[in-house]
């Protein structure tokens, strides 16, 4: 799960890490106050959306005036930021964050990530800030160093001086450097985060560290144990279909194609996607229904698919092991009770209780096209749109 | 025998007598594995299912000569469970459970180093070895004895890899399911090492998908060490970059973990690549019949 930058700064202040001066709003009207509030003559309002690259994207603006900052606010709010990471249809701005403006010397770049060839957390720094590390890896591999931290041996010094001196840094900037890096990991591993990414971490005229950009990524299984960190979740940012399906505990991905699909299991998924292409055409979506399915659930399912206007075709695939297929008929049953079937089904129900599976479907006189295998399946559905 | 497990492996639960447990118990001892009882906290000393509850884990070692554990305990807890089996001094640990935090992976795999105890999954389906025993969630009756070794991170995929084998008479040697977690025990460098030394296996079908760097690393030791010829399939070619596809591992970041890098680093391997996941049995079959 992703947070908005305002929020990862909240948290990164609850960890002792120097934040800018700034709030969050949520209406045009409120910016001109928050500015005057702030204080100074220079800030930057920027849009809160869940992708990165918003700079470039005229996310970001830069104002010297109180007008400036309340004609960039009603511009920015409800506005569209179409991004490298949002996809084409862009991501619409809800909340802004404004901040007070600094003098910076330096921009850096900082991340901590999980590591998962080396198995432990890792920092990841770069004198050349501000700039998408892919660019700084593909440009100029050299002006980039990872460190990982042994888990058992934890945090030690030598892993900081090796990023301080990395970096060029001097004097008591090293020390100061040294407080961040510690208060960075502490908050990592509090938090449960799978990502932290300061791009640009500055350092000010005053010798100050400053997160003045900030990305958090929460490990969504950890979310039972960061209750607070789940409250953060914004809805706004989210397909409603994808909000909706996990209300169900069903895992659901839109995808930009025409035939709708039901699995079980996400190589299964995935893999029954890909054949999809191969036939030339494209899934409307990624459906894992997962191991622990019950009618209600798989109704939902169903009821999600039929709703959808861009399937034009459904393709169900089910190599029942602990998923019975007896259930999935009778979730597809009880859908059609709510939601009409209008499109073209195609079924190919394998593994635990077929037969029942397939007799309640035949009983109720439903049209559908059984498949024998997820080759024919697909073949048959690709067919259909 | 076939690799890391056989009719003869002593095999317990941990959370043995919950609803996942009891169930898969059941269904292990049907298939014929060596269950020899399970571990629940506080109800050491009663039965389950016609086996011994133990207390702990090394209780479960001292007294039935327990060898490998298959675990079932809920997220929050597993990480725990499987420290405590390794503890206990079980070579073998199978771990179901699916929706472990990373950290607590972290600090398992930081545990595990350099002891000898090997840790199949989390997030995966297990390991069978087939008409002999199985440890974990698959469906036994798809199975079939025979020569090829199937590795892979999904469940449900392994299981139309293995029905092809199935029906194309090669049948399965061992399938190992390493898991869909992005900080898990055995890799598929792990298990392509033990089937190429195994003298009951002829054959490797590898299943990989989107997300880390694993399978590039199998290309790399396929290269340099196995001569049995190896069909592999990624999952995932299709997915959109920055979209966790439902296992917690598969996800494409910056660019990393694509299925085409896969592919191209698997078939520069010598490996045979297959896009299609319904014929990957047809390619391990031509492989043999090409042959005699």
């Amino acid at each position: 799960m992703n947070i908005h930058e305002y929020q990862a700064k909240q948290l990164l202040a609850s960890f002792g890490v120097t934040i800018p001066a700034g709030e969050a709003i949520f209406q045009a009207s409120e910016a001109k106050n928050v500015a005057v509030r702030l204080g100074g003559d220079i800030w930057a309002v920027k849009a809160q959306i869940h992708a990165g690259g918003r700079g470039k994207a005229g996310g970001v603006r830069l104002c010297k005036s109180l007008e400036e900052v309340e004609q960039a606010a009603t511009d920015l709010l409800g506005s569209t930021l179409i991004t490298p990471q949002t996809g084409p249809q862009g991501k619409e701005v809800h909340r802004l964050y404004i901040e007070a403006g600094m003098a910076i010397q330096h921009e850096y770049y900082l991340s901590l990530v999980v590591d998962r060839e080396k198995e432990c957390i890792s920092f990841v720094v770069s004198p050349d800030g501000g700039m998408a590390i892919e660019e700084v890896a593909s440009l100029t591999p050299e002006r980039i160093l990872s460190v990982s931290v042994d888990t058992a041996g934890g945090l030690s010094a030598y892993i900081v001086r090796k990023m301080a001196f990395f970096l060029d840094l001097k004097g008591d900037n090293i020390k100061t450097f040294g407080q961040l890096i510690n208060a960075l990991f502490d908050m990592f591993k509090a938090t449960d985060a799978s990502l932290l990414e300061l791009n640009p971490l500055v350092l000010t005229n005053d010798e100050q560290f400053v997160a003045l950009d900030a990305k958090f990524a929460v490990d969504d299984n950890a979310l039972y144990r960061q209750t607070k960190i789940k409250t953060l979740r914004d809805f706004d940012e989210e397909d409603s279909r994808e909000i909706e399906a996990s209300k169900h505990g069903l895992n659901y991905i839109a995808l930009d194609g025409s035939i709708g699909c039901m699995f079980n299991g996400a190589g299964l998924a995935m893999a029954t996607m890909d054949i999809i292409q191969l036939k030339g055409k494209k899934p409307a979506n990624f459906l894992d229904v997962g191991g622990g399915v019950t009618v209600e659930t798989v109704t939902e399912a169903f009821k999600l698919l039929f709703s959808d206007q861009h399937v034009k075709a459904v393709l169900v695939n089910i190599f029942g092991g602990i998923v019975r297929c007896d259930i999935i008929a009778q979730g597809l049953l009880e859908a059609i009770k709510i939601q009409p079937m209008n499109v073209p089904v195609v079924m190919r129900l394998v593994g635990t209780n077929e037969k029942e599976g397939q007799k309640l479907i035949s009983d109720a006189g439903l049209n559908v096209l059984w498949a024998k295998d997820l080759d024919e399946a697909a073949t048959l559905a690709a067919e259909m749109v | 025998m076939a690799v890391l497990l056989d009719k003869n492996t002593r095999v317990i639960c941990q959370g043995f007598t919950g609803k996942q447990g009891t169930f898969h118990s059941e269904q292990m001892m049907a298939y014929g594995t060596n269950f020899v009882g399970g571990v629940t906290p506080n109800k050491g000393g009663s039965s389950h299912l016609n086996r011994p509850v133990f207390n702990t884990v090394a209780d479960a070692v001292t007294q039935e000569g327990a060898e490998a554990s298959v675990i079932y305990v809920p997220a929050p807890f597993a990480a725990d469970a499987i420290m405590e089996a390794a503890d206990a001094g079980i070579q073998l640990i199978v771990c179901i459970t699916e929706g472990i935090p990373v950290a607590d992976m972290l600090k398992v795999k930081a545990y595990l180093r350099g002891k000898s105890n090997v840790l199949i999954g989390p997030n995966c389906p297990g390991i069978i070895t087939p008409g002999q025993a199985k440890i974990g969630i698959m469906p036994g009756h798809i199975h079939l004895p025979g020569r090829i070794g199937v590795v892979s991170r999904s469940g449900t995929l392994t299981y139309e890899a293995v029905a092809q084998l199935t029906e194309t008479k090669l049948g399965q040697s061992t399938c190992i399911g390493i898991g869909g977690d992005p900080i898990h025990g055995m890799t598929f460098t792990d298990c392509l090492k033990l089937f190429e030394q195994d003298e009951h296996t002829d054959g490797i079908i590898m299943i990989g998908e989107i997300g880390g760097n694993e399978e590039e690393k199998a290309a790399e030791f396929i290269q340099a060490h196995v001569n049995k010829p190896v069909v592999a399939f990624i999952a995932g070619a299709t997915a959109p970059a920055g979209k966790r596809m439902g296992h917690a591992g598969a996800i494409i970041s910056g660019g990393q973990g694509t299925a085409k890098a896969k592919f191209v680093a698997l078939e520069a391997a010598g490996v045979t690549i297959e896009h299609n996941p319904t014929l990957l049995g047809k390619r391990m079959l031509e492989h043999f019949q090409g042959k005699s």
